[in-house]
């Protein structure tokens, strides 16, 4: 019963939800922009790269905070310089990977460092690897939308020549598409929604908000259109469901919402499951 | 070092297109090492040219330096009059097979749909018109009965046929392809093949095929360029693939032998054993 009172509680809640009118909005700009950055997460195969942007975010952020510079700025700075560095050496998918696997663990012991060396509040410290929710004043929030902006206005501009590199690359220099350019402009927008996810859901669990969704999209349709729709429609609703339990109890906003988005995963595999398997018995039976 | 003897064969009966593709002197070297100089060739409408040789002999690279994505070290290439540039409309490319990843987002139309309008910026808008095009291209190829179904999950042939039906959407007068009939079966091979051809009778469109083996394309192919170590000689079959031609090219005695409306060139080099004139009893690696 305690343990129930500490996960969920939901005394005043209405008050809450008006106290919170700042992390509400947070979390639904950052779930547009998250459901829609991940679908090309996905379509160029860069879950890990998220992962490890992430990583050098939290070091920038944990280094902002130490140097009195700005959490914001820092996590910012961390994740383009890490960005574009997996970006522009990491062309090939193996050469790629080693380079997050080598950036990661450094990012994380730098960050660490920050950390320790910095005495100010201990929340501020656990929050930049599992997140916050209640920090969220209005010029983080003014920063957060301004940014995310940039990265949906960015995404749709450079959406139809991204997604044809994407599929093939050949192909695509061969019509005049920038491929380079294109890879480079998308690393830079994927690092900007890394940093801003950082700050709310935490270094750890910024995939289940950038990767979650879109993979969960996937697996139901494999329509332009129906994709980023759904992809977006399950990153909002990881971030609002989160906020809105996470508002009661006393643990930190990300288990919900790595909790919902790993839920909406779930029942997305069940169902293309259970889809597939039905198609092929209607196949079966007309075929025979 | 040679000639584009075959090709003014038939001028004087009616009065010569001007060629779409024209080469003059072109030479590529990487360092010291030359793939290929003196290269002169005209494709001119409704022309099919076979480009063979073994790896290594600079095939693709003469691909790519049509589409402007190779410099030249020496000599021109002028495309419709005009010296060649990345991203010409009128040209159509299928590159090298490589199975697309199952992260895309796109069901076989939208593929197609990228040969299109798949270079221009901003969001895809579906019009009528457009999906007219698509239609029709769907059942030029015979893919209409998997249009709906994800790229990423269709078999190698049928992803080769939506490549073909991507380059010949957006109606090119030269459609370049780069061993489009490699991991198919013969069956498959036939359907891919006799595509291509068709498409160059009916619209006096010219096309350039980067093949290991002749034989699928024999009764089509007007013009052989055969590159061997920087050497090329360019005529008919019965011109170019002779048991002097080729002696001549590989520097060692090889017989060419025709059996059954097949031929054969037996006794190759070991260095330029693979990628080359295979019979189907042998098929290549990663045949199904």
């Amino acid at each position: 019963m305690n343990l129930w009172s500490e996960l969920f509680s939901f005394t005043n809640y209405g008050e809450l939800l008006i106290l919170l009118r700042n992390s509400i909005l947070a979390g639904a700009v950052l779930g547009l922009t998250g459901g829609l950055v991940g679908v090309f997460v996905m379509a160029r195969d860069l879950p890990f790269a998220v992962h490890g942007i992430s990583e050098l975010s939290f070091a920038g952020a944990a280094a902002g905070l130490l140097f009195g510079i700005g959490v914001v700025e820092g996590s910012l700075v961390g994740s383009l310089i890490a960005a574009l560095l997996i970006g522009i050496l990491g062309s090939r998918a193996r050469d790629r990977n080693s380079i997050i696997a080598v950036l990661m663990p450094f990012g994380l012991g730098l960050g660490i460092v920050c950390l320790s060396l910095y005495s100010g509040r201990a929340a501020n410290k656990f929050g930049l690897l599992t997140g916050q929710i209640v920090a969220v004043d209005n010029p983080r929030l003014l920063s957060l939308v301004v940014i995310c902006g940039i990265v949906i206005a960015g995404l749709l501009v450079i959406w139809r020549p991204l997604m044809f590199a994407s599929v093939d690359a050949q192909v695509a220099e061969a019509r005049g598409v920038p491929r380079v350019a294109l890879s480079i402009a998308f690393m830079i927008l994927l690092g900007m929604a890394t940093a801003v996810s950082v700050q709310i859901v935490g270094a750890l669990l910024v995939l289940s908000i950038l990767v979650t969704p879109a993979a969960a999209a996937l697996r139901v349709s494999a329509s332009p259109v129906l994709v980023p729709v759904l992809s977006t429609l399950f990153a909002l609703t990881a971030m609002l469901g989160g906020i809105m339990l996470a508002l009661g109890g006393s643990v930190p906003i990300s288990p919900y919402v790595t909790t919902i988005s790993f839920l909406i995963y779930v029942a997305c595999r069940a169902w293309a499951g259970h889809h597939n398997q039905q198609t092929r018995s209607l196949a079966h039976r007309s075929s025979s | 070092m040679t000639i584009a003897g075959s090709q003014q064969a038939d001028a004087g009966s009616v009065v010569p297109k001007p060629p779409i593709l024209a080469v003059r002197e072109a030479g590529l070297r990487f360092g010291s090492h030359t793939l290929w100089s003196h290269l002169n060739l005209h494709v001119h409408p409704g022309e099919f040219v076979a480009v063979l040789g073994p790896n290594g002999a600079g095939k693709t690279s003469l691909l790519r330096a049509v589409l402007g994505l190779q410099p030249l070290t020496a000599g021109s290439i002028e495309l419709l009059g005009a010296p060649v540039r990345r991203g010409h409309r009128h040209v159509g490319y299928i590159p090298q097979q490589r199975l697309i990843d199952r992260g895309i987002p796109l069901r076989a139309r939208d593929f197609i749909g990228l040969g299109l309008d798949g270079h221009r910026f901003g969001l895809p808008l579906s019009s009528r018109t457009r999906r007219r095009a698509i239609d029709a291209m769907l059942a030029t190829i015979d893919a209409t009965s998997f249009s709906a179904r994800r790229i990423g999950e269709l078999s190698g042939g049928e992803q080769q046929r939506l490549r073909i039906g991507q380059a010949l959407i957006g109606n090119p007068r030269l459609l370049l392809c780069d061993e489009p009939l490699i991991s198919l079966d013969l069956n498959q091979q036939r359907t891919v093949s006799s595509l291509i051809d068709a498409s160059r009778r009916s619209r006096d469109r010219a096309v350039v095929m980067i093949t290991h083996d002749i034989n699928p394309i024999l009764g089509m192919v007007d013009t052989v360029v055969y590159l061997v170590a920087g050497q090329a000689r360019i005529g008919t079959v019965d011109e170019v693939l002779t048991t002097a031609v080729m002696s001549d090219l590989y520097q060692t005695p090889v017989d060419v032998i025709g059996a059954r409306g097949r031929i054969l060139v037996v006794g190759l080099p070991d260095t330029a054993h693979e990628g080359h004139e295979v019979a189907p009893e042998h098929p290549p690696e990663g045949a199904r």
